[in-house]
């Protein structure tokens, strides 16, 4: 049984099982050593409740990481997995779905690994669409380095390599994905289980390269740095969790709207807007997922949450499979023919 | 007047013009009609860096050097006998090579006053007596193209373009060259455009109807075919015979073969070539960069197929770190590095062997890699497919030491019987039961290759150093020591076939070791040297890592070891290092394969000094 009857797309090819699997079957048996309060502790807890709902069988299973504190996520998965080096997870994880359509390959990486030494292999992958699923921790520093700033860290970042403030500006994740030709990109927050298994389960379900940003609280070197998201009022006011077909509105009573301003968006009072003003989300505009993109800003004072793009293309996996097996199909694999090649000649004795 | 036609056992002709001027597809139609004719031959293009540098500058000139004989050769020849110049800029860059006496033609159309300006001429050479010691013969051939073509009605900048198959007529006049084979490849390649087919091969005819009617060439020749082994024969470059090397290992593995890799001069036409045969279960991904390249090998090869990275010099650089990944990870990767002149961009489009302790040492840690080079265009099929058996019996990445001059140079290669080709087959790891990621046979000290899919092998790998067996991370200090040492015992004993000695007399005291594509010109010093009565003993590694076991036997045995290298004395250095055998280096950095006739003197020095 293949999960091509699940009519799930994004795991076409994964062979499933009937065994019932709980989360204690995706714990390994290494120790968990991140620091205590890390918040790759709940994204590893909601993925290990999250993957026996898919049914797959969990030798099918692959996650692939860099460096960095994220990236030490496979040890604790009872699947396969490789924790390889800086940067280099999305090519050896592209490596692996070229050559094994049945399996389901996961990348576990975080804001350095992925947009700092990584940063062109991740927007190669995801302009091929290769069928991975790409979960970017962003704790918006370096921490296994012990501290230094990165490429999501704010502008004037004090840090041990940057006593005076830091120059660099940051990237906005979810607009390089976008602007990348990303086909699926989704964002949730750590803490935020019910969410964060959605879009997961969506990234699953999509045929492609799926980017889900995950913003992960680092309690040693960024601590609090999404606080102001996990206060009950603040996120009210903050966080716009985004459902493709349906108008974007958030707040305690959807007090919130989104609507159109110029060639982007802006945050509006629902009270004062015509609601066929109102926004709906479709996640296969990419211009409508770019602006959404640019409504969260560093600062948080608005976050987009949810699945921003999901579009169907064609994947580079299948694709580079297709034209090898239509290869075999169409010509002999004759080594003989090969070597000798059109001109030849003999020598006799 | 009757031409006479005088025999010879041995030609080199060099093909030389503006890159736009066609001296590769001149040059390599010679070799196929030598080929067909059954000479023995060897070939070595010489091109610029640019694709196109100006018309008719030094920086543009492009060459093709072509050596055949009636008896088994080594070299694509130290120097040409007849040299064709398209242009001055070609005339000027190449006449230093032609000996006294040696034959020159020249297309005498573009010997204009703009063009020999162009390339620092203050007088016309063809006028003024700086040739007379060469045999000079001035042919106007762009405009006898145009007028060959005038009746088919091409436009004049079109018909001039088939110049090049104008010399190449005339050559196969002077030599005695089959004909039909060219006529046939002409109307293949061209077959979309007719007109251009028939233009080219009028021109190719009109070249060989002019040597036969003029007067000019008092002489022609004759260079009878060669007694080669028995059995059929193709021309081949090192880059095809690489690609094909690999496609075989595909096949004797029965593993699917994934090429991750990023175009770099000299290495791209294993790319362009394997890409052309998906049929035998070959991807190919162009990737975004070097180390994406090596990363989608190594993914690939985690996932049970064979995965392959080829690349040059500066590509290995960046892939160092995935090398050593690999080395941690103990998984089959065939990294292929086309050697070319260095350090950073160097000479894209020369070749060099300077990138072997790069191979052995260029990553950081303890971390052994074996090391293969082919010694010929050929030999580039045999050599690479003992690379793969090494990778997929040893699970460990393998360095290729190809270079710029194998790569492109071609020779007739006695194609192998299929059924021949040893069997590569692997076995994957599927028994749960007592399952360790790192245990090792006890033979070759390979670990289990254990794929994802595999019920109940799940266990997790990576850079961070393993505990012995279980494969767990492991920071224990004696752990590390052992993991270090087991690393190093496996690529150590690794199989590889003893050196064999080239030494017909059994007289030798100077033993001359090479490695790689140096090949050819030590093996024909050799053979000259011994001429002159001096006995020397080769041999020449295709396995520097490990080397094979008898070296240091065979290096102690005699009073002198000498090591020419296109290096500054690497595996000098080695040999010297391991063995503490006193290796003399004998070095050279042009860009450009040694001359058997300096290698024959720096033999025949050492010969002598040992015998005085």
């Amino acid at each position: 049984m293949t999960a091509i009857d699940l009519g799930i797309p994004g795991l076409t090819g994964v062979p499933t099982t009937d065994e019932k699997q709980t989360a204690r079957d995706y714990k390994s048996d290494q120790e968990v050593r991140w620091c205590p309060g890390c918040g790759d502790y709940i994204v590893l807890n909601t993925m290990q409740s999250f993957l026996p709902s898919l049914g797959l069988k969990r030798e099918n299973i692959v996650f692939v990481s860099g460096i960095g504190c994220s990236s030490r996520f496979p040890y604790y998965m009872n699947t396969y997995g490789m924790h390889s080096i800086h940067g280099r997870a999305p090519a050896i994880a592209t490596g692996l779905a070229v050559s094994r359509p049945d399996l389901s390959v996961w990348v576990v990486t975080g804001d350095g690994d992925a947009l700092s030494i990584g940063g062109n292999h991740l927007i190669h992958t995801l302009r091929r669409n290769v069928n991975l699923k790409i979960l970017l921790f962003n704790n918006r520093i370096y921490g296994l380095t012990k501290g230094q700033y990165s490429p999501t860290s704010e502008e004037g970042k004090v840090t041990k390599s940057t006593p005076v403030g830091s120059l660099d500006h940051p990237f906005n994740p979810v607009s390089l994905a976008l602007g990348a030709e990303a086909s699926f990109v989704g964002r949730a927050l750590d803490s935020d289980k019910a969410g964060l298994t959605s879009v997961l389960r969506q990234a699953a379900e999509h045929r492609g390269s799926a980017l889900v940003e995950i913003y992960q609280n680092c309690p040693i070197f960024n601590d609090g740095a999404f606080d102001v998201l996990k206060d009950a009022d603040e996120a009210q006011r903050r966080i716009i969790n985004v459902v493709d077909g349906e108008p974007i509105r958030f707040g305690r009573e959807g007090e919130y709207c989104v609507t159109r301003e110029g060639f982007g968006l802006a945050v509006a009072k629902s009270a004062d807007v015509d609601a066929s003003d109102i926004v709906i989300h479709d996640a296969s505009d990419l211009n409508l997922s770019f602006a959404l993109s640019r409504l969260s800003t560093q600062d948080l004072s608005h976050t987009v949450t949810g699945v921003f793009r999901r579009a169907d293309r064609p994947t580079y996996d299948d694709s580079a499979r297709a034209q090898v097996n239509e290869a075999k199909a169409s010509k002999a694999a004759d080594l003989g023919k090969l070597l000798h090649g059109k001109d030849t000649w003999t020598v006799v004795g | 007047m009757s031409t006479e036609t005088r025999k010879l056992d041995r030609v080199v002709i060099r093909f030389a013009g503006d890159s736009g001027d066609g001296m590769q597809l001149t040059g390599d139609r010679f070799t196929s009609e030598a080929a067909a004719f059954g000479n023995d031959l060897a070939t070595q293009p010489n091109f610029p860096a640019e694709i196109r540098a100006p018309q008719g500058t030094l920086p543009g000139v492009s060459s093709f050097q072509l050596h055949f004989a009636d008896y088994d050769i080594l070299t694509p020849g130290d120097r040409p006998d007849v040299l064709v110049a398209m242009n001055p800029a070609a005339l000027k860059a190449n006449v230093v090579d032609l000996p006294d006496g040696g034959i020159l033609i020249v297309n005498t159309d573009e010997f204009t006053k703009r063009n020999l300006t162009k390339v620092g001429y203050d007088s016309n050479p063809l006028e003024d007596d700086s040739l007379e010691k060469f045999q000079v013969h001035k042919v106007a051939m762009a405009t006898m193209t145009i007028g060959a073509l005038e009746e088919t009605g091409l436009g004049k900048k079109d018909a001039e373009r088939a110049k090049n198959m104008f010399a190449l007529g005339l050559l196969s006049w002077m030599y005695h060259r089959p004909t039909e084979g060219t006529e046939r490849f002409l109307r293949e390649k061209f077959s979309k455009k007719p007109d251009i087919a028939e233009a080219n091969v009028l021109a190719f005819r009109a070249g060989y109807y002019y040597g036969e009617t003029t007067e000019a060439f008092a002489v022609t020749y004759e260079v009878a075919p060669a007694k080669l082994n028995v059995g059929t024969y193709r021309q081949i470059t090192g880059n095809t015979a690489t690609a094909y090397g690999i496609v075989a290992a595909a096949q004797r593995s029965k593993l699917p073969v994934v090429l991750g890799t990023y175009p770099i001069t000299p290495a791209s036409d294993i790319l362009h070539e394997l890409s052309k045969h998906k049929n035998f279960d070959i991807t190919t991904v162009q990737a975004e960069d070097e180390i994406a390249g090596i990363g989608i090998a190594l993914g690939a090869s985690y996932g049970g197929a064979l995965g392959v990275t080829s690349t040059s010099g500066p590509g290995i650089a960046l892939k160092s770190e995935t090398i050593g990944l690999a080395v941690m990870t103990e998984l089959p990767l065939l990294v292929i590095d086309v050697q070319r002149g260095g350090p950073s961009t160097g000479l894209p489009t020369k070749t060099e062997q300077a990138d072997l302790l790069q191979a052995m040492f260029g990553r950081n840690g303890e971390s052994p890699v074996p090391i293969v080079a082919p010694q010929s265009p050929s030999d580039c099929f045999d050599a690479v497919l003992d690379a793969c058996r090494i990778a997929l019996k040893y699970r460990t990445p393998v360095l290729f030491l190809s270079d710029g001059a194998v790569a492109n140079g071609s020779e007739p290669w006695l194609i192998p019987d299929v059924d021949s080709l040893p069997d590569l087959g692997v076995e994957f790891a599927t028994d749960p039961e007592n399952f360790q990621p790192y245990s090792r046979d006890p033979e070759t000290l390979a670990r289990p290759w254990a794929v994802p899919g595999t019920p109940g092998l799940q266990h997790r790998i990576g850079g961070l150093e393993k505990q012995d067996i279980t494969g767990n991370i492991s920071y224990d200090p004696e752990n590390h020591d052992r993991m270090v040492r087991l690393r190093q015992a496996k690529i150590d004993g690794i199989e590889v076939p003893d050196v064999e000695v080239d030494d017909p007399s059994g007289e030798a005291k100077v033993l001359v070791v090479g490695w790689g594509s140096s090949y050819g010109p030590i093996g024909a010093a050799a053979r000259r040297v011994r001429k002159l009565g001096l006995p020397v003993a080769h041999a020449h590694l295709r396995h520097l890592n490990p080397f094979p076991k008898n070296l240091g036997e065979v290096l102690r045995r005699y009073d002198k070891v000498i090591v020419p290298e296109m290096n500054l004395g690497q595996l000098a250095l080695l040999l010297r290092a391991k063995y503490l055998v006193d290796a003399m280096s004998y070095t050279k950095v042009q860009g450009l394969p040694f001359k058997a006739e300096e290698l024959q003197d720096v033999l025949a020095d050492v010969i002598k000094g040992v015998s005085a």
